[in-house]
């Protein structure tokens, strides 16, 4: 069996870059306490709007800020739900994700009712000609620039401390005069947007067009990518890497043949059941943000 | 101006906040019907109306209804609870393949034996779905939230993964198992219509839940886990058993949707077999506030809408895709609604926000 070791690992960073987007951006909002289940859906929305601006407007620029655009608005949608009126965390975020897939389907529907548009401009791969680093610029940023930018916030500055004081504790943090509202709603849009540019790389980067199925899962992926990190940075990226490489390789080896019946679909449901195990292993060790699924009321 | 909390709330509020959550959704509709180019009222007519105003039309929002029906319920029972069960759609799923595993392999079985074997082999599917997560809510307190959720995707690879492989259909080739043998086919429930008997399941199942529910002490006791579970616990109710008992017959009612799915509608397993189903279920529940007549009433209404948006898509060009929008908006107004009715405006004080940190001690 030949496995061709630097495809595969070129694959990998591709296929995991949507998932550190999106990741690290559902770890920013879960850090002050909010489950944004919406986060499939968002990707679903920068996927969509993304491709559509691109499209019509002819440059992949455009897109990737309109999805950008898109993300900070889903993320102002959820705090409206969650925060302002303090609705329930998940049915809100499931009702957003299944509103802004529906809402986006109605539009590619209505849009492009026969043939398949596809980006004649879309971004192209930096360093074409060597192997592994042959990757798209929103790769590069999201392991060299996003994943030690958060981590530095969350462990060094005042806004990263502020996140995780209303994660932990917001009664205290308001008192020590940290608004959890605010500080709620800018995690949720910062949240939003590295969630759109997340599936705004599918459609910008990676395919040039827009399937109906093209989130497919993702956003959940990401869900169980965060609490296996246990909410820190680098075990999401880590996370993201090793689902992508386990997909990869399943690739590869369908094409190789040698292992072509083991199913794919084991192979993808895997980081699924890894949380689940991790969570029946860890138990109550688990450390969820303290106020996790609750809004925040000042009587 | 500024929100205060109602002291007193009169009794037409919530009536009036759910009128007012409607007239929302209808009005953020018209924005894409218009999108579509079409007349909103038109359009609006066409949902509502004409799929209730012919036979014919009754029949196809009977059929649409019952998938509706069981996931529905199924959310209701686990959320009064206080079991926050998100996976009705995985649970959905695995009670279609138990069916499927029982007609791929007893083809044919005649009807009397097959029709309740399908439907067990359904709800056991559903069943063994759900219990995992309830398990380790029970053993380990771990949050059933994400754990339902996450095995939503997981079911859905396993339908795929058997489609691809041993269930393959054998004469296509396609991922389709292949059609079931004929002892599988639910029979209509009213001649001449494609109505089939898990309509008539379903609705035995809301009878069930409501009666236990309202008559019985059981379901005072559920009633009372989900509400106030610490007054529940030291009045000696067991909340994690009655929470863990009512997530497993979640978890049965929304597999026995997926038996009542391949044997009244596709007679055999697809790929697209729960079109969303397990979620719309949350979206029934919480706008029924988890009542078995408010369940059938919702799932009704939504069949409706996605009946006449099928209607629509054929007529006036707008994509089928509005009702999912319709149901997702009035999900998200109602709930909106319900928690603004609390509140009231008031002319805006001095006081500014952030100088009262008593309240928060308060809150604690």
């Amino acid at each position: 069996m030949s496995i061709n070791v630097l495809a595969l690992l070129s694959a990998m960073l591709t296929i995991a870059t949507p998932l550190v987007w999106a990741g690290i951006g559902e770890l920013i909002v879960e850090k002050t306490g909010v489950l944004n289940l919406g986060i499939e859906g968002t990707m679903y929305l920068g996927a969509f709007i993304g491709f559509l601006v691109a499209l019509r407007s002819g440059s992949p620029w455009l897109g990737l800020i309109a999805a950008i655009g898109g993300g900070v608005v889903a993320g102002l949608l959820m705090g409206l739900l969650t925060v302002t009126l303090g609705l329930n965390q998940h049915v809100s975020g499931l009702g957003v994700t299944l509103l802004l897939i529906a809402a986006c389907e109605f539009a590619f529907r209505l849009l492009y009712t026969g043939a398949r548009p596809t980006l004649e401009d879309k971004f192209q791969v930096l360093l074409p000609d060597v192997p592994v680093l042959d990757q798209h610029w929103l790769t590069y940023v999201a392991f060299l620039v996003l994943a030690p930018a958060a981590w530095w916030v969350l462990r060094a500055t005042g806004m990263g401390y502020r996140l995780q004081a209303v994660g932990e504790n917001f009664e205290a943090a308001d008192v020590a005069g940290i608004s959890v509202t605010a500080t709620r709603y800018v995690a949720l849009m910062v949240g939003g947007a590295l969630m759109a540019i997340g599936g705004a790389f599918l459609t910008l980067a990676v395919l040039g067009n827009f399937t109906l199925d093209i989130i497919n899962g993702r956003g959940w992926v990401c869900i169980a990518l965060v609490i296996f990190a246990k909410w820190r940075v680098w075990p999401v990226v880590l996370g993201a890497l090793i689902f992508a490489g386990t997909d990869a390789l399943q690739l590869q080896l369908a094409i190789t043949k040698t292992f072509s019946d083991i199913p794919r679909e084991l192979m993808l449901a895997l980081p699924y059941l890894a949380v689940i195990a991790a969570l029946a292993v860890w138990g109550r060790k688990v450390h969820y943000p303290a106020s996790y699924l609750q809004a925040y009321r000042r009587g | 101006m500024r929100l205060v909390r109602r002291g007193h709330e009169p009794a037409w509020l919530p009536v009036a906040a759910v009128a007012v959550a409607v007239l929302v959704t209808v009005a953020l509709s018209a924005i894409p019907i218009r999108l579509a180019g079409a007349n909103p009222r038109a359009a609006f007519e066409r949902y509502l109306l004409v799929p209730l105003s012919s036979t014919l039309g009754l029949y196809e929002v009977m059929l649409t209804a019952t998938p509706l029906l069981f996931t529905g319920i199924a959310v209701a029972i686990a959320f009064r609870a206080g079991y926050w069960n998100i996976g009705a759609e995985g649970q959905f799923l695995m009670g279609a393949v138990g069916t499927t595993a029982v007609a791929l392999n007893a083809p044919d079985l005649p009807s009397w034996a097959a029709l309740p074997l399908g439907f067990v082999a359904g709800g056991l599917g559903g069943l063994a779905w759900a219990w995992l997560p309830a398990w380790l809510k029970r053993r380990g307190a771990i949050d059933e939230v994400v754990t339902t959720l996450l095995l939503n995707p997981v079911a859905l690879l396993v339908v795929q993964g058997l489609l691809n492989g041993p269930w393959r259909n054998s004469e296509t080739g396609f991922t389709d198992s292949d059609r079931f043998g004929a002892g599988y086919d639910l029979p209509p429930l009213i001649s001449g219509s494609r109505v089939h008997w898990g309509f008539g399941v379903a609705v035995v199942i809301v009878v069930i839940t409501w009666f236990v529910f309202t008559k019985t002490a059981v379901g005072m006791q559920i009633r009372a886990s989900g509400q106030a579970p610490d007054a529940a616990k030291f009045s000696g109710i067991p909340v994690a058993r009655l929470r863990f008992r009512s997530a497993l017959v979640s978890g049965a009612v929304a597999g026995a949707g997926g038996a009542s799915q391949v044997m009244g509608v596709q007679h055999q397993l697809t790929q697209g077999i729960s079109n969303n189903y397990g979620y719309t279920g949350i979206i029934v529940a919480t706008l029924a506030a988890l009542s078995p007549v408010g369940v059938v009433l919702v799932a009704v209404l939504l069949a409706d809408i996605a009946v006449g948006a099928e209607n629509v898509s054929l007529v006036l060009q707008v994509p089928t895709q509005l009702g999912a929008i319709f149901a997702a908006l009035l999900l998200l107004t109602v709930l909106s609604a319900m928690e603004l009715r609390h509140y009231r405006l008031a002319r805006s004080g001095r006081r500014r926000h952030g100088a009262t940190p008593v309240s928060a001690e308060e809150a604690s």
